[in-house]
C-alpha cells in the first residue's frame, strides 16, 4: 500500500494540452501512472497523448471514472480549477501551480468545507512538486528515478529538498512508500499534520520524514499531533536556520512573522514533541537510518 | 510588496477610513507650501520610508512655524533613516508627508492579517495603541481582541461592533468606528493585501476616528490583477541587489556574507545557506533560480550574484530533476567564460546525468571546483571564500 495514489489510481490532467501539462503528463505516463485523460476547456472531444480531452472535469469523471487529478492551470485560473475538481467528485487533487493569490486559496478552502469530511476531496499543494508512490504511480513533476520503493513516508514543503532526501535515502538503500509535497504557499490544501495522519494509518509506512521550513504554524502543529497520536517515529529537518526575520525566502509562505515560526524555534518545539531532528540537510537520510536501527534493536 | 504611509492612507480613505489632511513634498520649499495649503497651526513632517518605528528614529517632526518645517524637511530629505526595522544601512528619505497635527484623546491599535492557522482574514485590535504589536502581545496581551472573518460572506457589521465595544469606545463613536473597521477590511479584501495596520487609530478631542499612521503590504501573487497597486512600488526602498534580481524574475534576498549562492528550489536554497553557516561561512544571498535551470537563467543568476561586491566565492547547487546535469554544467561553464569570472566557483550537481555533468565541469579548464554532496560543497565554498578574502 501507499497513501493517496497507487498503480490503479485513474488520473486526470487539468491543463492537459498546454506546454507544461503535456510535458509532465508524458513523464507520468512513462513512469506507469494510469493517466485516463485530461481537461482543457474548449478542446473537448479531441485526443492528446493518446488520451481523451474533455471540456469539464465533471464530464471527464463521468466518462473515465477518474479518481485523482493534477492541476497545471496558470495562477489566475488555478483556484477555479481546484474547485471544479472538488465539485466533480475527484478524491485526490495535486496542484502544481506556483503563484496563486492567497485570497483565492482562502476561497478554495472555504468552498471545500461545503462537503462533509468523508466526501471532501483531499488537496495537496499548490506550489509543490506533487506526490509519488515509487514503483506504482507518479502524480507530479519530480524525477521518478531518484525514488526507491520502500517503507518511509516523506512529507515536505519544498520540491528539490524532497529530491535531496529521496536521493540520500536511496544511497543508504532505504526506500519510500509515498512522498507528498504540500507546497510552499501560506495557505495550502493539506498540512504536515494531515499527511502525518495518513502515514500513521498506512500499514506499509514504518517511519516518516517531515521536511519543513520557516514560516507558519504547521510544523509545530504536526509535532504536537504526532506526540499525542503517532506510534511511528517521525524525523524532521527544518530549513532556514540562517534566514533573517521578516524576509520572504523564495516561497510565498517562507517568512518568519510570529513567535514559533523561525527554524530554531520550530526545532525546539519538535524536539519537545519527541521528533528526531536531522541537524543538517545532508543528514536527513542518515537520521532516518539511525531511527530505523534503534527501532530494530528495541 | 510594501507601500508608503501616504499611499496607504490614500487607499484607505477611498474605502471610508478618515485620515488627517496632508500632502506630499519633495523639497523643503514644497513642504512649507503644503503646510500653508493645509492650514492650521501645527503640522507633522513625516519621512516616507518603508519601515515602522520612524517616530523613535527621528523621522517624524512636529512643527509650528514655516521655519520649523523648512528645517525639519532639510534634515530629513536625502538622508538615510535608520530605524529598528531597516537594518544598519537605513532607508533613503526622498519624500515627505506633511500632515495637520491631530489632538489625540485615545490611541487604538487596529490591524488585519492573513491568519495562516485559521486560513482567514483576522482583525486584531487593542486599546493599547501607539505601541507596536510585539510590545502589546508581550506587555498587554489582555487587551488583544481577535475576530475571524468568514470568507464566504465577508466581515459583518456586528463583528466590527464587537471589536469597537471591546475596545471600550464610547457609544456615540461606535458607528464611526464600525465604518472605519469595515472600510479597512474591504480595502484589505478588494486590493489583495496581506497586511493592513493602522497604529495608532486615534479618537480625537473633536470626537472623530482618524488613522494617524497606516501600513499596507500586498500579495505579490495577486499583482497581476491589481495594476494600480503594482504601480505604487518604490524601488528606492529596496536593496538594489534585490531590485536587479527581481526585475529579471529571480527570487533573491540579499544577506551580509561573502559566499554567493545559486540554487534551484527555495527549500534547497535555504538548506544551502544553513550548510554554509554550519561550515563556518557566511552566505551573501539567497537565490532560487526555479525548477528549470536553463543556461540563460544560470547566466542571469551569476550576473545578479556578482553585483554584490562582497562576494568572494560562489556556490552553485542544483538538483536536476526534469532538466539534466550535463545541461546545467554547460550553462555554468558558458556563464563563467562569458562573464570572465575569476573568483572560485564550487559546483555541486545531483540528479539526472550527474556523471556527465561533473565531467563537463572537471574538464572545462576553468577555476571551477566540483563537489559531490551538500556538505562537501559547503565546506569547499567556505574554504575558497576564506582563502580569497
Amino acid at each position: 500500500m501507499s497513501i493517496f495514489i497507487n498503480e490503479n489510481t485513474s488520473i486526470l490532467i487539468q491543463g492537459f494540452t498546454g506546454r507544461i501539462g503535456t510535458f509532465h503528463a508524458q513523464e507520468m505516463i512513462d513512469y506507469g501512472s494510469n493517466v485516463v485523460g485530461g481537461v482543457t476547456p474548449g478542446k473537448g472531444g479531441s485526443t492528446h497523448l493518446g488520451r481523451p480531452v474533455f471540456n469539464t472535469v465533471k464530464g471527464a469523471v463521468q466518462e473515465t471514472g477518474a479518481e485523482a487529478s493534477i492541476v497545471f492551470v496558470p495562477p489566475p485560473f488555478a483556484a477555479d480549477a481546484i474547485m471544479e475538481a472538488a465539485d466533480a467528485g475527484i478524491r485526490y487533487c495535486v496542484c502544481i501551480t506556483d503563484g496563486i493569490p492567497a485570497q483565492d486559496m482562502i476561497r478554495v478552502k472555504r468552498y471545500m468545507r461545503r462537503y462533509k469530511k468523508e466526501q471532501r476531496m483531499i488537496l495537496t499543494g499548490p506550489n509543490c512538486a506533487g506526490t509519488i508512490s515509487p514503483g506504482k504511480a507518479m502524480l507530479g513533476i519530480m524525477p521518478g528515478n531518484i525514488y526507491m520503493p520502500g517503507r518511509i513516508g516523506i512529507v515536505g514543503r519544498s520540491g528539490t529538498l524532497g529530491y535531496e532526501a529521496a536521493a540520500q535515502l536511496k544511497d543508504l538503500g532505504i526506500g519510500v512508500s509515498t512522498s507528498v509535497g504540500i507546497g510552499g504557499d501560506p495557505i495550502n490544501g493539506s498540512s504536515h499534520r494531515d499527511i502525518l495522519e495518513h502515514f500513521e494509518n498506512d500499514p506499509d509506512t514504518d517511519a516518516v520524514l517531515m521536511i519543513g521550513e520557516i514560516g507558519g504554524p504547521q510544523e509545530a502543529e504536526a509535532g504536537m499531533w504526532a506526540k499525542a497520536n503517532m506510534k511511528k517515529p517521525v524525523v524532521a529537518y527544518i530549513a532556514g536556520l540562517s534566514a533573517p526575520k521578516g524576509r520572504r525566502m523564495g516561497h510565498a509562505g517562507a517568512i518568519v512573522s510570529a513567535f514559533g515560526e523561525s527554524a530554531a524555534e520550530k526545532v525546539e518545539i519538535l524536539k519537545g514533541c519527541g521528533v528526531a531532528i536531522a541537524p543538517t540537510p545532508s543528514e536527513m537520510g542518515a537520521t532516518i537510518a539511525k531511527v530505523l536501527q534503534a527501532r530494530k534493536a528495541a | 510588496m510594501d507601500i508608503h504611509e501616504y499611499q496607504a492612507k490614500e487607499l484607505l480613505s477611498r474605502f471610508g477610513v478618515a485620515v488627517p489632511r496632508g500632502g506630499l513634498a519633495y523639497s523643503p520649499e514644497q513642504a512649507v507650501y503644503r503646510a500653508n495649503e493645509i492650514g492650521g497651526a501645527k503640522w507633522a513632517v513625516k519621512a516616507q520610508i518603508h519601515s515602522g518605528a520612524r517616530g523613535k528614529a527621528g523621522g517624524i517632526k512636529l512643527c509650528r512655524t514655516d521655519n520649523d518645517i523648512e528645517e525639519a524637511a532639510e534634515s530629513l530629505l536625502g538622508k538615510r533613516l535608520v530605524t529598528t526595522q531597516t537594518g544598519p544601512t537605513g532607508k533613503l528619505v526622498s519624500r515627505l508627508y506633511i500632515e495637520e497635527a491631530t489632538d489625540i484623546d485615545k490611541e487604538i491599535y487596529l490591524s488585519f492579517v492573513m491568519d495562516r492557522a485559521a486560513e482567514r482574514i483576522v482583525v486584531v485590535a487593542s486599546a493599547a495603541g501607539g505601541m507596536d504589536i510585539e510590545e502589546i502581545s508581550h506587555s498587554r496581551p489582555d487587551t488583544l481582541i481577535k475576530v475571524e472573518v468568514d470568507p464566504a460572506v465577508g466581515m459583518q457589521g456586528f463583528q466590527a461592533r464587537e471589536v469597537a465595544f471591546g475596545l471600550g469606545i464610547e457609544p456615540e463613536l461606535i458607528s464611526k468606528m464600525e465604518r472605519t473597521i469595515l472600510g479597512a477590511y474591504r480595502a484589505f479584501r478588494d486590493l489583495d493585501a496581506t497586511m493592513v495596520e493602522i497604529n495608532p487609530l486615534v479618537i480625537t478631542k473633536q470626537k472623530n476616528v482618524v488613522a494617524l499612521d497606516a501600513k499596507m503590504s500586498f500579495d505579490e501573487n495577486a499583482l497581476f490583477r491589481r495594476p494600480q497597486i503594482a504601480e505604487l512600488r518604490d524601488k528606492s526602498q529596496e536593496d538594489p541587489r534585490e531590485t536587479y534580481a527581481s526585475d529579471r524574475g529571480l527570487a533573491y534576498v540579499g544577506l551580509d556574507g561573502n559566499i554567493g549562492c545559486i540554487v534551484n528550489g527555495a527549500g534547497l536554497a535555504m538548506a544551502t545557506l544553513d550548510m554554509i553557516k554550519l561550515a563556518g561561512g557566511d552566505p551573501a544571498n539567497f537565490l532560487d533560480i526555479g525548477g528549470g535551470a536553463s543556461p540563460e537563467r544560470v547566466t542571469k543568476s551569476f550576473k545578479a550574484v556578482l553585483r554584490d561586491k562582497n562576494v568572494k566565492a560562489i556556490l552553485v547547487n542544483v538538483f536536476a530533476g526534469i532538466n539534466r546535469c550535463d545541461w546545467v554544467a554547460k550553462g555554468v561553464v558558458d556563464a563563467v567564460k562569458e562573464l570572465d569570472i575569476k573568483m572560485p566557483i564550487v559546483v555541486r550537481l545531483a540528479g539526472t546525468n550527474v556523471e556527465e555533468g561533473r565531467r563537463i565541469i572537471d574538464t572545462s579548464g576553468l577555476t571551477v571546483i566540483s563537489a559531490d554532496s551538500l556538505a562537501d560543497a559547503a565546506a569547499k565554498a567556505v574554504a575558497a571564500a576564506k582563502s580569497a578574502a
